[in-house]
């Protein structure tokens, strides 16, 4: 993978907690401290995931989302995106989704649960933090405006109640024993929702983010 | 004049009015006059003169109006007021009119300092674009008063009106024309004074017509009563020529003095900007210092106590957060009474976590304002947050969540700690069951207790708020 983070000190910290490839399973095989160099180093190394940091010199995480666009949806090995901040500004975190990321953690996650979202997103699955989990459920809030597009504009019960479990603090694991379904059943879920973040512009989402300054 | 001492001055002008004259003891400190703006007619001149001499407003009133009648003298005082004192806020109030009876030197020493801070204005008045009023009193800039100008003008010429009333007592081929002037110089000025205020308060200044037709008609009305004035000393026929005339020398100046004017116009704005960026980076440098450096010589204090160190490092990242991402925060409300869930959920959390030591994450999701049940949910759920700080907080972050769903707030506090067997928990343990489970119930909402041992603890609450808003 490639780690993208403009501030070496956390590059090294994250490199000394998950770099171990024996031990953890993680090679990172490139580092980058702006949008510049992550881009060339994504294109040169073509890594299963990057680690995008949110805020980047340059114009910040979207716009390496926006200029690996095309790696995003290749066909033989796609580049997956897991954002990391500090921030835990509503308009960053829905930002870089609708960016592509495939997932968000903060920067305070541990070593264990980052190298198993890493794995996540590597497996193709979305990686829900419980604040992004929130973030979605207010921006699927029901109203009674009806959707324009009865797929993408809503959430499904079951996916709601997913959500919830997560923003709860469950994992993945918790919320498939507390539901009576299965772990893959529950990513099914939340693939679903992320899938749903990115492609609907249902008008209370675009009203949601814009609100935040988004969009 | 450099402009930083123009700020000062207008600072002052801005935040001034004459402290309370509650004290007795100390000297009596000068009293500066301000014209009023709120609650005034005209300029504020007559309020403004009411607060400053501890007098009704309508007494002042009054006077000048009797003064009008004596040759037109209260217009002139009048006149010569509004163009001398510097509008400031307040006037007359109740606080105020208690204040000791102004001496003649005080009062004297007060005008000038009026004359002398006029003049520092009428010299930026040739710069200041007027903008960037940032709601702060010292970065409060004024609008250059265009008013000052017709004020010379008006002056002058009701002096010399004046003069000639007392020589020749021609009263009545003069009297309109005279009108027509005081009429637009009086709507000029009030307009002045309005932008001006307006630019004070940081109103949101609207651009709308009516303050430029306000301008428009009052420079109409000066222009048609000077132009009477030569009609009636008998020059109708060199009107013509001379209003050409001095249209010519007015462009001819305008075209000379332009561009300076413009370059001089543009260094001041620049300048101003310069030093709002400057003053707004020494506050940033001001709160980083406040908190940061504190908060890190603490940690480096407490450097052997991890808990602590954890604790201080969460405060103040807290803190931080609230003073980057809140709209207009200032990051230092924390002690301020929550109105809404979110707030009091996110202050509660933020209680507990202080002084326990233990990071408590939350998750809000929608938002209501509070009312009696819901403080008592949030009195459960705080509860709940201490239970879970204490018995299971080595388990990692406590998670709390709130949602707000139609009329149902629900939530739930998580802890990864050990967690207990309910049944095993004697009947008198006051904590859970009677802080958080009764509390609920009694209020008219429900509580469940999730707990096995190994998979940490889970209280959830849900409350029917009051009423929908």
């Amino acid at each position: 993978m490639v780690l993208v983070d403009d501030h070496r000190m956390f590059r090294a910290g994250v490199q000394a907690e998950i770099g171990r490839t024996e031990s953890t399973g993680v090679d990172v095989v490139g580092e980058a401290g702006d949008v510049e160099q992550a881009v060339s180093v994504i294109t040169a190394t073509r890594p299963e995931v990057v680690l995008l940091d949110v805020h980047l010199p340059g114009g910040g995480g979207v716009e390496v989302l926006r200029r690996s666009a095309s790696m995003m949806s290749g066909a033989d090995s796609p580049v997956r995106f897991l954002a990391l901040s500090v921030s835990d500004a509503a308009e960053d975190v829905i930002g870089v989704i609708r960016g592509g990321a495939r997932g968000y953690v903060t920067k305070t996650i541990t070593g264990a649960d980052l190298v198993d979202a890493i794995f996540r997103v590597s497996d193709g699955d979305a990686v829900f933090s419980p604040r992004l989990a929130g973030f979605v459920l207010d921006a699927f809030a029901s109203t009674d405006a009806p959707p324009v597009d009865e797929d993408l504009d809503r959430l499904t019960q079951r996916e709601r109640e997913v959500l919830r479990l997560i923003a709860r603090g469950y994992a993945y694991k918790e919320v498939a024993k507390q539901l009576f379904i299965s772990v893959k059943t529950v990513e099914s879920h939340v693939s679903a929702v992320l899938r749903k973040l990115q492609l609907s512009n249902r008008h209370e989402l675009t009203r949601w983010a814009a609100a935040r300054r988004l969009v | 004049m450099t402009p930083a001492s123009s700020t000062a001055s207008a600072a002052h002008g801005a935040s001034g009015g004459p402290p309370p004259a509650d004290d007795p003891a100390s000297p009596p400190p000068l009293r500066k006059l301000y014209r009023s703006a709120e609650g005034r007619m005209l300029g504020g001149v007559a309020r403004g003169l009411a607060g400053h001499l501890g007098l009704p407003v309508s007494w002042v009133r009054i006077v000048f109006v009797a003064l009008v009648v004596t040759h037109g003298l209260g217009v002139l005082l009048y006149a010569g007021f509004w163009f001398v004192v510097p509008l400031g806020t307040g006037g007359v109030d109740a606080t105020r009119k208690t204040g000791p009876a102004p001496r003649p030197g005080p009062r004297l020493a007060a005008t000038g300092e009026g004359v002398t801070g006029e003049g520092d204005r009428g010299h930026r008045g040739t710069g200041g674009s007027g903008r960037g009023g940032t709601g702060k009193a010292r970065l409060r800039v004024r609008k250059p008063d265009k008013g000052q100008l017709f004020a010379v003008l008006a002056l002058l010429v009701c002096a010399g009106v004046l003069a000639e009333n007392l020589q020749f007592g021609q009263i009545n081929t003069y009297l309109w024309p005279v009108l027509l002037i005081g009429l637009g110089v009086v709507l000029v000025w009030r307009q002045a004074d309005d932008a001006r205020r307006s630019h004070w308060a940081a109103v949101s200044r609207r651009r709308g017509l009516l303050p430029i037709a306000r301008s428009a008609a009052g420079v109409v009305l000066v222009a048609a009563g000077v132009s009477g004035i030569v009609l009636v000393q008998g020059s109708a026929r060199y009107l013509g020529p001379v209003l050409q005339a001095a249209l010519a020398v007015l462009v001819g100046v305008a075209l000379l003095a332009g561009p300076y004017l413009v370059r001089m116009m543009q260094d001041l704005s620049e300048e101003r900007l310069m030093r709002i960026r400057a003053q707004e980076r020494a506050e940033v440098a001001a709160h980083v210092h406040d908190s940061v450096l504190h908060t890190l010589t603490l940690i480096q204090r407490n450097a052997d106590d991890a808990r602590e160190v954890a604790r201080l490092a969460r405060a103040q990242e807290r803190e931080l957060r609230n003073w980057l991402y809140k709209p207009q925060g200032d990051g230092k409300d924390e002690n301020e009474k929550p109105r809404t869930l979110a707030e009091a959920v996110k202050a509660t959390a933020a209680e507990v976590e202080d002084h326990h030591g233990v990071p408590i994450e939350v998750v809000c999701v929608g938002d209501c304002p509070l009312d009696e049940r819901l403080d008592a949910q949030i009195q459960a759920a705080r509860e709940a947050m201490v239970n879970a700080a204490k018995y299971g907080g080595e388990g990692g972050a406590v998670q709390v969540f709130a949602e707000v769903e139609g009329r149902t707030v629900f939530v739930s506090v998580r802890d990864r700690g050990p967690g207990f067997d309910l049944d095993s928990v004697p009947g008198d343990r006051m904590g859970v069951r009677e802080s958080v489970i009764g509390r609920m119930q009694r209020h008219g909402g429900t509580a469940r207790l999730r707990s096995s041992p190994g998979e940490g603890t889970e209280v959830e609450l849900e409350m029917e708020r009051a009423a929908q808003s």
